[in-house]
């Protein structure tokens, strides 16, 4: 009788649709090796058992040479034998690669399924896999898939129970390595075919001049649309409901409450002539909503977007390979441009996926650069709301600041940190396009997921603040850090407040210094040193999971150390 | 006649001759592929000790410079 069921096999070949499929459990996919760094657990009911269905990081090998591989084969050999099946996922495209972690899994004696997925993608690239043969030739069932779309996940599920272990001696690597080409030999015919498109393009994006060029285009190409599609949101959708439906709204029950008072004070904040003022009224009804909704979730939408979009298509990893030479410098390979990527949209998954780097020194590296150098999309959107009227040169100014500390601190950690980073190596899949609907998916979860995290948060951050303001209990925290900030910062001393906020979330951070009235140079240095100081306390709470508390209070050192140093020397230095 | 990935031209075509690399890396290169007699080909070199990246089987794989060092094609 069997409870549980494991997915395994190469980085990259669909075992986390495959477990959507089988689970109904939304769990993210994309097209480079190591997107699952965690475990996923879900339930599916065959008959009438209920059947636990685990999702495990890729590996290549029952070796394994990284955490999230380590998690992988340690989780499988703990497993009973007798009660659970382990269904190997394989990428038809790529059989032979494939088949030593199944040759391994066999002579290893687990109870296995081999799933050939991508069988469709295969039939386009020319390549025609006999199944039965294959089946016959390993001995175990092989059943042909394509999870995105679905076909075959029925015929998996009806064949679990035929699993089985098939005993086999143990092989040396070079015997495998022969065996694997013998069945292959055998199952696998090849159809000559002309190069496409997409070949075409595969190949020059791995190639020194043209990959640049493209990589150019991509990444230009992804920010203006990022942009457009975030402002024409904000434009054509945001700002009418807000200014048109729901100000009204707003109005009456700023006349009902009497137009001032505790209530009005919390609810909506205080008036402007008479008039809501979304940016500067700081109520929980008007400027919470306001900066989540107006401001900072068409951008979202956008990001993830484009982001969903490159990770799909299997663009990441080749510019992680134009990438791997300036990364090199700070003491990381081309592999941790996608956890960079990943943080520009929330510093936590960005942080949480430094697990696929292979040493603790790499993502003690890489996690600090993250929660100091990259802002999230929350923060970026404000800052472009508040800083975009007074010039793009202010908001070029926060990118070109963010990214010297990154380099700089880079190469300095780069040099004094002990031991060594290790070598880039890395597989590039092939491109891939997405269904639609599978995109689609992929951005409501993602968007689905912001807004559960962020606006509970948000609204009782300005419930919190609006009663710490009426309350004068502010004043006291203002008066310990007001030298800093106005004497090291030239900020004012209210600043405090909103550098403080931003322990508990950016956006709303930003949106406290609307009200004060900055200039220019102020708005830039208050926005850059919330991007560079102290992480929202998710991202703190994923940083100490991560690299414990020894590091967590090394990486917490730096970022307050690199604020006061880059605050002070962009008040006093540059900006005059 | 041997020689190294990182000399060998690109586009070229040779079997895999030597890896002179410890355990865990040859560990690491065996479960992709890329062992003692297996025919690679070269693809791309970027400047600068930057990656190589060849085409093994079906796959492509990008190895980080050091690292293609350590792989020593036969030469015909």
């Amino acid at each position: 009788m069997i409870n549980k069921i494991f997915l395994i096999g190469n980085p990259n070949v669909g075992k986390s649709v495959v477990f959507s499929r089988l689970t109904g459990v939304h769990v993210i996919s994309s097209n480079y090796p190591g997107t699952t760094v965690g475990i996923s657990k879900g339930f599916f009911t065959l008959g009438e058992e209920k059947i636990e269905v685990v999702d495990l990081p890729g590996t290549y090998s029952l070796e394994s040479t990284s955490r999230a591989e380590e998690v992988a084969v340690g989780l499988l050999r703990d497993s009973p034998k007798e009660t659970s099946a382990v269904i190997n996922i394989i990428d038809s495209t790529n059989l032979e690669r494939n088949l030593f972690l199944t040759l391994q899994l066999i002579e290893e004696g687990y109870p296995l399924i081999v799933v050939l997925n991508m069988c469709d993608d295969a039939g386009h690239r020319g390549v025609d896999i006999n199944a039965p043969l294959l089946e016959k030739m390993l001995g175990v069932p092989v059943i042909p898939t394509c999870a995105v779309t679905g076909v075959g996940i029925k015929l998996l599920v009806s064949r679990i129970k035929e699993s089985c272990i098939v005993k086999e001696k143990r092989l040396t690597h070079e015997e495998r390595w022969l065996k694997i080409g013998s069945i292959v030999e055998a199952v696998q015919k090849l159809t000559h075919r002309h190069h496409t498109l997409r070949e075409v393009l595969e190949d020059a994006s791995i190639r020194p001049l043209t990959g640049l060029l493209m990589s150019v285009a991509v990444v230009y190409a992804s920010f203006k649309v990022v942009r457009l599609l975030g402002e024409l949101l904000i434009n054509k959708i945001f700002d009418p409901v807000f200014f048109n439906l729901y100000q009204p709204l707003l109005m009456k029950l700023s006349a009902f409450l009497g137009g001032d008072g505790f209530l009005h004070h919390l609810l909506i904040g205080d008036l402007i002539n008479g008039k809501i003022d979304f940016r500067q009224a700081l109520g929980v009804l008007t400027t919470a909503p306001y900066i989540e909704f107006a401001m900072v979730l068409p951008y979202v939408v956008s990001f993830y977007l484009i982001l969903s979009l490159l990770e799909d298509i299997g663009y990441l990893p080749r510019l992680a390979i134009l990438l791997d030479n300036v990364l090199h410098r700070i003491g990381l390979h081309g592999f941790a441009i996608i956890p960079v990527l990943l943080g520009f949209g929330c510093n936590v998954p960005g942080i949480m996926a430094t697990r696929v780097l292979e040493s603790k020194r790499e993502r003690f590296i890489a996690a600090t650069l993250i929660s100091i150098g990259v802002p999230c999309v929350p923060l970026q959107a404000m800052i472009f709301g508040l800083l975009g009227s007074f010039g793009g040169f202010y908001v070029g100014g926060v990118y070109l600041v963010l990214f010297s500390v990154l380099i700089i601190l880079g190469a300095i950690l780069n040099r004094t940190l002990k031991g060594f980073s290790p070598e880039f190596l890395l597989e590039i899949p092939p491109y891939r396009f997405p269904p639609l609907a599978i995109l689609g998916q992929k951005l409501y979860y993602r968007v689905k997921g912001f807004l559960v995290e962020a606006v509970p948060v948000v609204l009782l951050g300005v419930l919190l603040i609006n009663l710490l303001i009426y309350t004068r209990s502010f004043d006291f925290v203002t008066g310990i850090f007001a030298p800093i900030v106005k004497g090291l910062f030239g900020l004012p001393k209210e600043a405090v407040v909103a550098l403080a906020i931003g322990f508990l979330r950016k956006d709303v951070a930003v949106g406290m210094l609307m009200p004060l009235g900055l200039s220019a140079k102020q708005l830039f240095i208050a926005a850059t040193l919330l991007a560079m100081s102290f992480p929202c306390v998710a991202t703190f709470v994923v940083l100490f999971k991560e690299l414990g508390f020894k590091n967590l209070v090394k990486a917490t050192s730096i970022m307050i150390g690199i604020s006061l140093v880059v605050g002070g020397i962009l008040n006093f230095g540059i900006l005059r | 006649m041997k020689i190294s990935l990182i000399k060998a031209k690109k586009n070229y075509r040779g079997k895999i001759a030597e890896i002179a690399a410890s355990p865990a890396t040859q560990n690491k290169f065996m479960s992709l592929g890329l062992y003692k007699g297996r025919e690679i080909a070269k693809i791309s070199h970027f400047a600068l000790r930057g990656p190589v990246t060849v085409k093994v089987g079906r796959s492509v794989i990008a190895l980080g410079h050091s690292m293609a060092s350590k792989i020593i094609l036969e030469l015909e």
